[in-house]
Order: structure tokens, then sequence, then C-alpha cells
């Protein structure tokens, strides 16, 4: 089965090769991993598409859980949620088939974003199966180049316990603590109550 | 300067689980169920708090990353630490010049490893580790692997190149932190000096809580040089770190009923309930139910061996009425154990006929090799609190006499019929002038296995011994951890001839600090248990396991240290009393009987009830039976 994973991560250096060592230390595949910014500088946010059954799908998920710099981590095999991936590729044209080009990537709700002589440039968005559909329906033209950037999903609406790995035994505790993540620097207000010297 | 104290105390208390509950409103955010999941949430469900109020302290400014470095281990109770130095950490050393700290110079780096592991498991506190860039960071790999495949706290400080040469193939320097990233619970690269005190804070915490383990942090040369210029922040920032403590009180009135409800229990109890001091617990947990236990290997000491619910060590070597009892129990309680492929043997087989309890502070070991029926993730002693108010008296009368007839039946046993004395005499001979009363350290092989089944366990952090990584050559350097650690106790290392040999040259780290720690080495020259396998499953096709031997305790005396050489098997107990008698350090060298082997044995492949069980004889005729077998 395939499954889609995301993991809040801490924003430094090493936090990729953890997620990634720790799959190829235990074995499991990663068909695609995603790492983007999000609304916290201090926090990326990895979507992890994986075959798996449900059994490792649940280990996959606890190991996440369990590397230190990684924040949060949500399964969606029980929740509604949108998936996307974005596609850009590049295809041969003659004067005959551009046009065909552009009315089928119209099709498909792409959008040309270059034009040349030799060549054609399309973006696409949506699920997989919608990118690979276009993919075998341009295939005859010609594909010069073909980028993708792996699926990115979120869940949908706002549903209880979102965020925290849904189905813990217990609470994790925090041995730790101060602050809400996102707050490093502190602010002006602490600073200016900070006795100099 | 109030609030200076409060982190460094603050992650102490983390540390040592004495937590003060916790009276400030900033926490509740961080764990919003915490408190209302749990039912017995007034038993230590106390957070630590740590930080400031402010978040930013001036107590570092003009102080340089080495100094800082020394001033928070000290902070951190720190009482001694074990090393090498060379060119890159030799600002740290240089403030080690003048320090309290008991800094234990090493021969070898990964003795340096070991040891501060063997602290660890002797007193529960870190380990502290500090060596060199590259070869002295590369060489603390195998410890590292080793502690964190047995849940050690640890923690290795090393030096590295200067930032800005970093990835230039400077002369030391390595990817440590690329390196020592599987084999740690977090590791840093300390990029700035700014950063120090609240990494070092974090690597106490991450080391020594919830599932402990090492922490790597790699200090380059630049970051313990430079000096603190302005108030900075040492809270610890660990939004991605989770523990457990109580388990979820559904899952342990589930687990109480189920135990209540059980004909054959069996409490098979491992390092975990070590780690967390669950062993008062666990054995009231015994006797008010009236459940038999068994240990793992790094579960020894956890329950008292001569109680009469003990069943000793289970596994591929450990006791038959272990083995059977668990194969044949209707309720089978985990207690920090991870269903090791040493103990479930093949897992189809494990056994079948019971429901299986797991409690565990590491999420990841539910369910991982064993489906796990109830499963309470936290501490060990602390869900066992919740969990013995609950559980109910049983006789257990059949049961229990079922289990004293396999342990009447199947003890563990040699036949002393060679001219040389036999290793299990020799261990028998060590059990009988301690009562078990010592910290004993191993290699890894068949003497380790003997060391297990020989001597009667009884105190907890009494054996110390790689399970996990079965790293040979553990057993010296870890003995003079423990023994740095309790400079009173007696410390024995029972060692093999080929693992006592890949570390030896820490004999010269003994002699330096004259350390008494006693080395009893089972000589039979040979590489006991890859023998026994080549002898067992390749045809008695030695290859490569022979050992031409030094001898040892001529080796030894050049040290500065006592040497005995023990040849005749009369002599033994009176070698081994001479050892113990004697006040400083002593390696004796015991000439053991080679074509000898570790039984019971549970071959690769086999459930557990399927054991070689060697001159002790045949199993009962209905195990197979009831278990079922693969072949």
């Amino acid at each position: 089965m395939r499954h889609i994973l995301t993991a809040l991560v801490m924003n430094e250096p090493g936090v990729l090769s953890h997620v990634a060592n720790m799959f190829s230390a235990r074995g499991f595949n990663i068909d695609s991993l995603v790492v983007g910014r999000t609304e916290d500088p201090n926090l990326s946010r990895m979507t992890i598409v994986v075959i798996a059954d449900e059994r490792t799908l649940d280990q996959v998920r606890k190991q996440l859980a369990k590397i230190v710099t990684v924040v949060k981590v949500r399964d969606y095999k029980d929740s509604p949620y949108v998936s996307r991936d974005l596609m850009l590729v590049k295809l041969g044209v003659t004067p005959r088939t551009r046009s065909e080009i552009i009315e089928l990537a119209d099709l498909f709700r792409g959008r040309v974003v270059d034009v040349g002589h030799q060549a054609i440039m399309v973006e696409l968005s949506g699920e997989e199966d919608k990118l690979d559909a276009f993919v075998e329906l341009v295939r005859p033209y010609g594909i010069r180049e073909l980028a993708r950037t792996g699926v990115i999903a979120m869940a949908r609406g706002v549903q209880p316990g979102s965020g925290d790995e849904p189905a813990m035994e217990n609470a994790p505790e925090t041995p730790r603590m101060v602050k809400p993540a996102g707050k490093r620097q502190p602010t002006q207000a602490e600073l200016e109550a900070t006795p100099p010297g | 300067m109030s609030s200076t104290s409060l982190s460094g105390g603050a992650a102490r208390a983390a540390a040592s689980k004495t937590t003060k509950p916790n009276k400030t409103d900033k926490m509740p955010e961080a764990s919003p169920s915490a408190a209302g999941v749990h039912s017995g949430a007034e038993v230590g469900n106390e957070l630590p708090v740590l930080g400031h109020p402010t978040g930013l302290t001036d107590r570092y400014i003009g102080k340089t990353g080495a100094q800082i470095l020394l001033q928070m281990l000290l902070e951190h109770n720190v009482t001694d630490a074990f090393g090498y130095p060379g060119g890159a950490i030799l600002p740290t050393f240089d403030q080690l010049y003048d320090t309290k700290l008991n800094f234990v110079l090493v021969r070898h780096e990964q003795g340096a490893g070991h040891m501060a592991d063997g602290y660890a498991r002797a007193t529960g506190k870190p380990g502290i580790v500090i060596v060199t860039s590259g070869p002295g960071a590369t060489n603390t790999v195998t410890p590292l692997a080793t502690a964190y495949m047995d849940s050690i706290p640890m923690i290795v400080f090393s030096g590295q190149v200067r930032t800005y040469v970093i990835g230039n193939d400077a002369f030391q320097e390595a990817d440590v932190t690329g390196i020592t990233r599987p084999v740690t619970k977090r590791n840093y690269l300390v990029k700035n000096v700014k950063d120090l005190p609240r990494i070092i804070n974090e690597a106490f915490i991450i080391a020594t809580t919830g599932r402990p383990g090492p922490v790597l942090v790699d200090l380059p040369v630049d970051v313990t040089t430079n000096k603190v210029e302005s108030a900075i922040d040492d809270t610890p920032w660990l939004p991605g770190y989770k523990t457990y403590r109580l388990g979820h009180s559904r899952m342990v009135k589930a687990a109480a009923e189920m135990i209540n409800a059980s004909q054959r229990p069996v409490l098979y109890v491992g390092g975990g309930a070590i780690i967390s001091g669950a062993w008062k617990i666990v054995r009231e947990l015994a006797e008010k139910g009236n459940i038999p236990c068994t240990t793992t290997l790094l579960g020894l000491g956890a329950f008292d061996e001569n109680h009469p619910l003990s069943l000793h060590m289970l596994g591929m070597h450990g006791a038959a009425y272990a083995n059977y009892a668990v194969q044949d129990a209707d309720c089978l309680i985990a207690i920090g154990a991870r269903f090791d492929d040493r103990v479930t043997g093949n897992l189809k087989l494990f056994a079948p006929k019971a429901k299986i309890v797991h409690v565990d502070i590491d999420p990841t070991s539910i369910s991982k090799s064993v489906k796990v029926d109830v499963p309470v993730v936290g501490d060990a002693r602390l869900c066992l609190t919740g969990m013995i108010e609950l559980i109910e008296h049983r006789p257990r009368q059949q049961w229990l006499e079922q289990i004293a007839q396999w342990k009447a039946k199947y003890p563990f046993a040699y036949r002393d019929d060679s001219p040389v004395a036999k290793p299990q005499a020799i261990i028998e001979a060590i059990n009988k002038a301690t009562a078990g009363n010592a910290f004993f350290t191993t290699g890894v092989g068949q003497h380790q296995m003997w060391a297990a089944q020989f001597i009667r366990w009884s105190i907890p952090r009494s054996m110390i011994t790689s399970g996990g990584l079965g790293t040979m050559g553990y057993g010296l350097p870890a003995a003079i951890g423990a023994q740095v650690a309790r400079p009173k106790d007696l410390v024995i290392d029972i060692d093999g001839d080929a693992s006592f040999i890949m570390t030896a040259m820490e004999l010269a780290t003994i002699r330096q600090y004259q350390l008494p720690v006693k080395v009893a080495i089972l000589n039979n020259n040979f590489q006991g248990m890859v023998r026994q396998w080549q002898k067992m499953f390749y045809g008695s096709r030695f290859s490569n396991t022979e050992m031409i031997n030094p001898d040892f305790a001529a080796m030894a005396e050049s040290f500065g240290i006592r040497g005995i050489r023990c040849e005749k098997k009369e002599d033994v107990q009176k070698v081994v009393d001479e050892m113990i008698r004697h006040p400083g350090p002593c390696v004796v060298d015991f000439l053991c009987e080679t074509d000898e082997n570790v039984y019971p044995m549970v071959p690769s492949g086999k459930g557990i009830h399927e054991m070689e069980l060697g001159i002790v004889g045949s199993a009962p005729p209905n195990m197979a039976r009831d278990m079922g077998t693969l072949a």
C-alpha cells in the first residue's frame, strides 16, 4: 500500500539526513520525499510517500516521531486529504503539433510557461495519477525533459488532534520546554527586561 | 543572577528524576493532555521546567567555549570523564589541567567510550568522553553503537577542525556527525560558541531521559577558543523530543486485568527495568501475583535469582525452564525488554499461547517484532506502580508446580570430565567467592553466556555486558569505568582470551590510576563461541578461530599488574580467592577446556523450546507437539 506521511521537522542541517538514514537503516522504502519551508522559519515540512503494509507504516510513523529533530508526524491513512504534485515538462514541437499540445495542456488545466521554435514547456499540477496520465498522453510528441516535485499533502478541514501523532497510546510529555516552537529569538520586551551587564 | 542557575539545576533534576512539581503557568501548552489522560496523574507526572524567565543570561560572557564546557560539566554533576587528547581538542584539555573533574587518560579512544559506558551502567549517570577530531572521534563509533543498542546514557565531546576549514579535508578532519548519526540518539556540530550552553543542556537531557542513549557533540577548535561576548539563551529547545512516563490508564488497567485472568503468566524483564529503577516493584509484582520471572541478558540483576519465582535468563542460551515457561505461558508480561531475536528465536514459534503485555518507554519497540496485545508506553517503574494496585493475588499452584518440575529437571549443568578446568567451574568458583556481590563485566562469547548462567545475579547494575551489539573487547574498559564509578566495590572482568586481547592495552590505564580491577580470563586459546558454531554448523572446520596467545600473566606483570597463571583445575578456587583478596589490580589467566559448548542452545531458525540441551538431556515429549515446529 502507498501511504502519505507528513513530518514537521526542525529547520537545521542534518535533519534530512536523520530521516533518510532512518529509512535506509530500517529498510523502509521511500517513494518520494519533499521538503519545504513552512510559515514558521524554524520548522520545515516533509511529505513522504512510502510503500508499506499497515504494520510497517506504523513502525515508520513511530520511528519518524522518535527522531529528536522531528517535531510532529502525521499519516493520512484514515483521514481525507488533498495531495498535489507539480510537474514541468518540456516537449518537442513542430508548427503542426504545437496547437495540439496546447489543447491537451488546457484540457488538463496546465499552463504553457515557455514556447520556442523546437520546444514547449508545460506546467501542470494535480494528483499524481493525473500527471501520469498527461505524461503518457504527450509521450508521442517527444519528452525532452521532465521534472516533478513529488507529492505534498494536507488534511482536509480541522480535525481533532491533528498534528499530534493520532494513534499514540498515551500522551507524550516534554521534559524540557520553555517556549512555544518558533521563538528562538527573545522578544524585544524580553531583551529590555534583561538587566544590562 | 538568580535565574542563571535554574537551567543547569533543572537539567540535573531531569537527569536524576527528582523533579520538582511544575508550578509555573508556562507549561500546559506543551502537553495539553498530559494531566487529563492519566488517572494516576499525581504520581510522577511532574515536568521539569527549564530556562530563564527572560530567556537570556549573562553568566557565560567572557568565557571561552572550553571554559563553558568544563563549567557546565560540573554543573551537570559530572565527576569523572574519560578520553585522550589531540590537536583539535587541546583548548579543552588545557582547561582539564586545573579542574576538579577526575579525568581518566586511556590508551585508545574505544577504551574511553566503553569506560564511559561501563561507568554509566554501574551508576545510571551519563558517561562522559572527551576525544580529539578525526581518528579520535571515529574510534568512538563502536562504543557509541554499543551504547545505542543497549540504551546507555553517554555523551562524547569530540574535537573538530576550525569551522572555516570544515569540508576542506583538513588534517585530522572527518565528518563525525555524518559518521555517528546512525549510532547516536542525537548529535551536534556546534558552529558558534553562543550555541554551546544550550546544546550541552540539550545533550544531557537527551542522553539521560526517555529511552537513554549516546549523544555526540562535535566541537571545532574556534568554538572552544572563542569567547561569548553577549548575553545568550541556554534554554534547551527540543520541540520534537517526547518522553513517556506513566502508561495510559486504560492500558494499565487492561494489562492488570489480563494478568489477573491468566493461569500461566510469565514476567519477562529487560534492561529497561534496571534503567528505570523498577527492580523493587518488579519483585512486588511477581510476589503479589505469584508470577514467575525471567530476565534478559541486560535484565540480569533486576530480579533476585535466588528468589523461588526466578526463572533466570531466557533466550538462545537461557535456562530451559525459562524458555519452556515462556512457550507455555498464557500471558507474557514484557517489562523494559524489546523482543530481541536472541530472546525470541523464531518469531513464528514464539510464545504461541500467550497474550502479550508490553511495558516500554519507547513506542517504536511496541509491536516491532512481536505483535503486542496490551501496550503500556511509559517508564517501567511508574507504569508498574500504577499497575500493581490492580493486581490481585493468585496462588497459581499448578503453574508454579509445573515450573518447579522443569527447574529440577533442566538446570544449567556441565560435566566436569576434562583434565583441565571447565570454564563453567571457574565461574562457579567466582560466584562462590563473591556470592554475586560484585560488579561483573564481560567480553562477548561463550564466557559471557556462562557468566550469565552460572553467577547467581541478585544486584541491579551488577551485570555490565554488551548485549545488543555484542562488542568483543568490551569487558576490560567497561570494568575500568565501573571501578572509577565505584572505587570501593569489587569489579571483576570475566573475559575470554580473544575478547580480552582486543582492548588489552587498557591495562596501562589500570596501572596508571592503580584501579583494583580483577580480570579473570577464561583462556581456551580459541574464539570459543565462533568455534562452537563452526563445530555445530560448519562441520568442525575451525576457520581462523584458533588464537596463539601471549602469556597473559607475564603480560600483566609487564604492565606492573599482578599476573597469575592458573593451569591446574584443582587450583581454581584457591586462585580465585587469591585474586579477590589481592588489594590491587590482578589478571588471572585460567587455562580451560577448549572443546566445550554453551548449552542450552537454540539453533537459529528454531523456536526457543527447540533447544539443544547438551548433557541436560532431552526436551519433555509434549513440548514440540504443543508448541509446533517449522521443521
